[in-house]
């Protein structure tokens, strides 16, 4: 893959969006990938974390948000408790949500109606609230 | 002592057994759990985005009602307790945001409500070797593996619970409860959390890694203080046969279960019936119940 880079393209308004919503500096990570390293559901990710936050100062927006990274994440926080620049990366994951969730054609990941009856019989309220506050807008 | 109790959204139907043999417990153990009035659900996730406030909202509510009916607050579930002691710190530290969302609920709430998980109450005020005096069954070193998860313990910095990495509450419970903690590598591992709703496949891998993990390193059964974490765990061993065929299969309890287990109580009272792997074999079979 060929990439150009540019100061225009690494401070991209993608990149910047994320950083507002989520407070978070994404020039400060070096990549060291403890992240992914330590991240729980890291084998189901097309990219690791520390893949989107380089790709997003790349200016790779599409491949940031086409990968199931973020939704993937669970906002276990394990990979926020062992970052060694103090990066809260979930909240990064968080951030890349949000910025699909509240675009105006509101593309919600999860709808209540393609879960199956028998889950929903048995599925505690816990999950299903958490679920749909993390998968709808 | 008495405690001001916030049962949270799923201890009154599909976490019953976590709530019940709890409130039992306490009265054995000499201390009240008083229900907080009017109390709703806390949100189920800390906001992560920082503009968002209006999740903080719940969260505040039950806080400032605390406060209204002054007491310590206390919680059994593990997500509860996160959400509500996470959102305390913000209110009581970020007064921009503390002064937007008491404009919002109509309250004036400053974050100096006390939070507790009840092991912490059982640690700090009622205290292990108390608890191990007042054990009547003896659990004659039922091996059970503690599964921490996310929620009690991070952040640590906010969540002051235990040392993130290498937590020993729980172990520290067992022991005085006269069961033998196993420790297992998975310990502080995530459940795959509400992904049990928005990409299964992927909790089941989850609940397969920590039980088999668990099983590997010799638990008869595993302990959690999260109905989230027991769906994961519990209910989704059905999806981990399902795709594991060499998966044995371990129950899953609720602390307060074991404990009321430890106290005595009548068996009717810690509702095994509700766990979804059934616990009573391994229980009959050491001659427990």
């Amino acid at each position: 893959m060929k990439i150009e880079i540019s100061r225009q393209k690494v401070h991209n308004e993608f990149a910047q969006k994320v950083e507002e919503i989520s407070g978070q500096n994404l020039f400060a990570c070096y990549q060291c990938g403890n992240c992914t390293a330590g991240c729980p559901v890291s084998f189901a990710m097309d990219l690791g974390p520390h893949q989107v936050i380089r790709f997003s100062l790349l200016g790779l927006e599409k491949e940031v948000l086409e990968s199931n990274t973020f939704w993937i994440c669970a906002s276990c926080l394990q990979c926020t408790s062992r970052c060694p620049k103090g990066l809260d990366i979930a909240r990064i994951m968080e951030a890349i949500r949000l910025v699909i969730l509240r675009k105006k054609e509101r593309l919600d990941r999860l709808e209540i109606r393609e879960l199956p009856g028998e889950f929903l019989d048995r599925v505690p309220q816990i999950a299903l609230i958490s679920g749909f506050r993390k998968f709808s807008s | 002592m008495e405690y001001l109790y916030f049962p949270g959204c799923t201890l009154y139907t599909k976490a019953k057994n976590l709530d019940e043999a709890g409130r039992e417990c306490a009265k054995v153990l000499g201390f009240e759990l008083r229900e907080l009035s009017n109390w709703t659900c806390c949100g189920a996730t800390f906001p992560l985005a920082k503009d968002n406030i209006m999740a903080l909202a719940p969260p505040a509510r039950i806080l400032a009602r605390a406060k209204e009916e002054g007491g310590t607050l206390t919680t059994l579930c593990s997500v509860c307790f996160n959400v509500i002691k996470r959102a305390n710190r913000l209110i009581r530290e970020d007064s921009e945001k503390r002064e937007k969302i008491n404009t919002f609920i109509e309250m004036d709430y400053q974050g100096d409500v006390r939070v507790l998980h009840y092991l912490e109450i059982l640690k700090r005020d009622v205290g292990f070797e108390t608890l191990k005096a007042a054990v009547k069954r003896d659990l004659g070193g039922l091996k059970v593996a503690p599964f921490y998860g996310c929620m009690l313990l991070r952040p640590s910095e906010e969540m002051e619970f235990d040392d993130k990495e290498a937590p020993t509450i729980f172990e520290d419970f067992l022991k005085a409860i006269t069961c033998e903690p196993v420790d297992f590598p998975y310990k502080i591992e995530c459940c795959g959390a509400f992904q049990s709703v928005g990409a299964p496949e992927v909790a089941t891998e989850c609940a397969y890694s920590i039980l088999s993990s668990a099983v590997r390193n010799g638990a008869e059964a595993v302990t959690t203080t999260c109905p989230l974490c027991q769906f994961n765990i519990d209910s989704m061993q059905k999806e981990v046969h399902e795709k594991h065929n060499d998966f044995p299969g371990i129950p899953i309890l609720y602390f307060t279960q074991l404990l009321g287990l430890a106290l005595g109580l009548p068996v009717e009272k810690l509702d095994f019936g509700r766990n979804d792997v059934d616990p009573r074999p391994l229980l009959k079979g050491k001659e427990l119940i």
